[in-house]
């Protein structure tokens, strides 16, 4: 399947899974969905660095909430509708992968996911002190009052952006692991010296690698804000974020971009379930434990019991 | 009649805090030379070799490739002119089939200067991999390979890159005698196809059999460069190795 | 901002005994990662853990929380002798260390912040000790004890590892280890156990240093994450794995944070650390020694 076949067709997914649910008529659905969804994209960006190059981000937080915050920032500014954000929020989110990546990745892997983590924590002090984004206390972003479409509530809106970034995280980290680049980025992974000296440019494409990761990471913390209308450093920066990020695609599989939706869909769901039932510390754990297990147990995930299994039936 | 040189490295000096690996070597290659590169363990070969395709920094000195200053061209610009190596220890894409790992070097190195069209790469790769007795294990993943089929991947991943000049790095260590066989056929077909070829080895039987030239490193000098008869009778260079 | 003598003067001797204490903190990471190669982030996590055990047992029963720390200390080792075994069974054998590798110890790192959570809540905890309200002055200096006592048996500890490493036939075979496994093997000592007991010590290191943070400061389980980078940072600056580069990386970073903190506020000293993490980093990665 050509990648422009592919794209249609999960935008079209998209769309009809957007109108469809519209139907439901339970508002939590929503809310759930959205968050189940902005896993799906952070997964997935954060597999493109991870799975695909074989660099470890523990910043994924950081980028997220440069979405969130440039959102934030264009909205306190110039009043911008919520399309203005999106572009903004990936762009600058990209930007700032670029930079750490031009920064450190030069080094080992090792400091390089260091530095992601040591990016996270200093982002986080910079904007509880950055007044205009609110700081501490936090910022209101208003949902405008008429909602486009002519959908009910501003939250079937998000959930419905939600879904096509969705699509778009997807397509473009199918297009890459199909690509030339993605032959490269595998290289990088399986001997980053090898690769060098079979041709590939590997400082390049790391970096690459990783603004396209980041920027998805910033593109789905854009709605964010827009979700509760309110936004919080430490929500913003939230720890589950940058677990999740890395136990999604780990359980899921990381040699593809299937391991990251199934393990976004399967773990968010989850955890959306246990968040209600129990309480959100249990829920950190069971995904703590989850991603330990895994990586020391079954570090291909659920797509390599897929894999091992085609491959004993095809025997 | 002057041929110019292929590979041209003068006065390489390479230092590891107090410690010189390299000093002062020069070394040169013709254009379809084959190249024998023997010394003691730890006497730099290795160095010089990652010196020459970029892996390594070298201090002092330069090296030219095609009359071209290489110093400061990081590994996957050299290897894209033309200058292949393969690892002492084999580094397959452990997550890729045989044929996949012939098509990283295919498109990232060949391609530039071959122009392959992106429809031959696997075409090419399996041509490749006929070449060099693979052919059979082409979709086999390349984690699980034997030790000699690992290390004919290595040099038939160095010649998908179409290189000019193709150094082997101990590519024999360990084989039984057949298996050195086999990698010497394989490196004697480059022969056919005009690409010279730095062998550094410790087995001598195929050393002598395969260098048009032999040079000798010792703690990191050169001190035999020539005929292979003459170095191997060469008071210094038996001193080198018996006295160890 | 008035800058007097005496300003100056506390914001160096803070720096300073600070500097004592996260040379503590950084030696285990000195010893995992710039000796062994394995890179625990987790180990703020054990710092932590310490912290807690000191806290319990020092609220429970009003023993000193140092040496409280002590005497666990072989749990500690014990711990992290079992944590070895995993990891090298699960990953340095198969050859798959990096990011295999880096997500097991931050699972590890995340579960043990979650669990603290469960048991004792996100409240700050602090320990009750005879001296930790005592300040000596030298005239308009101030020498809290608070600060002084974990300083004076932080060097204790750091200055015995380095004594350790360096004069007994264990401690040889563990900066061997790093360089040259084979001839390990040829005297006889097997590599994996020689590694598998230098990482139990960092990990012991990790618990006593545990005492000395909750003394200095009150603790709650989040603040873990916010020393990786000062660990990490004062190993890269010290040159990795080195201890005297550990100890010069640590004073450097104390008196760093202590002038941040004494001029600019103290909501920014953990950017500090990371700071000069990122700045190390980027351009002088072979530390201030430069190897």
């Amino acid at each position: 399947m050509s990648n422009k076949v592919f794209a249609s067709v999960a935008l079209a997914v998209a769309l009809a899974l957007a109108s469809v649910t519209q139907l439901i008529p339970n508002d939590y659905f929503f809310t759930a969905a959205y968050t189940v969804l902005l896993f799906v994209i952070l997964a997935t960006a954060w597999n493109i660095l991870g799975g695909y190059t074989g660099y470890v981000n523990f910043g994924s937080a950081a980028f997220f909430a440069i979405g969130a915050y440039t959102t934030v920032f264009f909205y306190n500014a110039f009043k911008a509708p919520l399309a203005v954000g999106i572009v903004a929020g990936t762009l600058v989110a990209g930007l700032a992968g670029l930079g750490l990546g031009y920064l450190t990745l030069r080094l080992r892997g090792v400091f390089f996911a260091i530095a992601s983590l040591a990016l996270a924590v200093v982002l986080f002090i910079f904007v509880v002190n950055w007044d205009y984004v609110g700081g501490a206390r936090g910022a209101y972003v208003l949902q405008p009052r008429e909602v486009p479409f002519g959908l009910p509530r501003y939250i079937h809106l998000i959930y419905a952006v939600q879904l096509v970034m969705a699509a778009i995280a997807l397509v473009v980290a199918r297009a890459i692991e199909h690509s030339t680049l993605g032959r490269g980025l595998a290289a990088i992974r399986d001997d980053e010296l090898a690769a060098e000296c079979s041709g590939v440019p590997t400082l390049r494409l790391k970096i690459f690698s990783t603004m396209v990761s980041c920027a998805l990471m910033g593109m789905a913390g854009t709605t964010f804000p827009y979700y509760l209308s309110y936004i919080e450093p430490s929500s913003a920066f939230s720890l589950s974020y940058a677990v999740n990020s890395i136990a999604m695609p780990l359980i899921g599989g990381m040699m593809s971009w299937m391991g990251p939706l199934i393990g976004a869909v399967l773990l968010g769901s989850v955890q959306q379930l246990v968040q209600v039932t129990v309480s959100s510390a249990w829920n950190l754990l069971i995904v703590g434990v989850l991603l330990v297990l895994f990586v020391t147990l079954a570090p291909n995930g659920i797509m390599g019991w897929v894999d091992a299994w085609r491959r004993r039936k095809g025997r | 009649m002057m041929v110019e040189a292929l590979l041209e490295v003068r006065g390489v000096t390479k230092r590891f805090g107090g410690f010189t690996a390299l000093d002062g070597v020069d070394f040169l290659v013709r254009p379809g030379e084959r190249v024998g590169l023997i010394g003691p363990n730890g006497s730099g070969k290795s160095t010089l070799v990652n010196c020459i395709a970029g892996t390594l920094k070298n201090e002092e000195g330069s090296i030219r490739f095609e009359g071209r200053d290489i110093c400061g061209l990081p590994a996957h610009r050299r290897i894209r002119m033309g200058l292949a190596r393969s690892f002492q220890i084999p580094k397959p894409f452990a997550s890729m089939t045989v044929l996949d790992n012939l098509c990283v070097p295919l498109v990232y190195a060949a391609r530039r200067h071959e122009k392959l069209p992106p429809g031959r790469i696997a075409e090419e790769a399996l041509r490749i991999l006929e070449q060099v007795g693979l052919a059979g294990r082409a979709h086999a993943m390349s984690g699980g390979l034997t030790q000699v089929d690992m290390r004919k991947l290595e040099l038939a991943r160095a010649m998908a890159a179409k290189p000019k000049l193709l150094i082997s790095d101990e590519a024999m260590a360990g084989l039984s005698a057949s298996e050195v066989d086999d990698v010497l056929a394989l490196l004697f077909g480059l022969k056919e196809q005009g690409v010279a070829v730095i062998m550094i080895e410790h087995v001598m039987r195929a050393v002598m059999k395969f260098s048009e030239r032999i040079a000798v490193l010792v703690a990191g000098r050169k001190i035999a460069d020539g005929d292979p008869q003459v170095v191997v009778g060469n008071a210094e260079v038996v001193k080198a190795y018996l006295g160890e | 901002m008035e800058v007097s003598w005496a300003l100056l003067a506390n914001a160096v001797i803070a720096g300073l005994l600070l500097g004592g204490f996260y040379a503590a903190m950084s030696v285990g990471i000195s010893i995992s990662f710039g000796m062994l190669d394995v890179v625990n982030i987790a180990h703020p996590a054990f710092i932590i853990l310490g912290s807690y055990i000191a806290y319990i047992v020092n609220d429970r029963f009003g023993f000193d929380p140092i040496v409280v720390s002590v005497v666990v200390s072989p749990l500690f080792f014990l711990l992290g002798m079992v944590l070895y075994r995993i990891y090298y069974i699960s990953f340095e054998r198969r050859g798959q260390e990096s990011l295999r590798g880096l997500a097991f110890f931050f699972g590890i790192l995340f579960i043990t912040e979650v669990a603290l959570v469960l048991v004792f809540g996100v409240d700050y905890r602090m320990v009750s000790t005879r001296y930790g309200d005592v300040t000596w002055r030298a005239g308009e200096v101030d020498f809290p004890m608070r600060l002084v006592v974990p300083f004076l048996v932080s060097m204790v500890m750091v200055i015995g590892v380095q004594l350790f490493l360096t004069h007994t036939f264990f401690g040889r075979a563990v900066l061997a280890v790093a360089q040259d496994p084979l001839a390990l093997r040829l005297m006889g000592v097997n590599p994996v156990r020689v590694k598998e007991l230098a990482f139990a010590l960092s990990i012991a290191t990790a618990g006593v240093a545990g005492a000395f943070l909750i003394v200095i400061q009150p603790v709650q389980p989040a603040i873990g994450r916010e020393f990786i980078g000062l660990v990490f940072a004062v190993c890269v600056l010290g040159g990795m794995g080195s201890i005297w580069g550990t100890l010069l990386g640590a004073f450097v970073l104390g008196l760093a944070e202590s002038f941040t903190s004494t001029f600019f506020g103290p909501s920014w000293a953990p950017a500090v650390s990371f700071g000069l993490l990122l700045a190390t980093l980027a351009f002088r990665p072979s530390g201030l020694l430069g190897r």
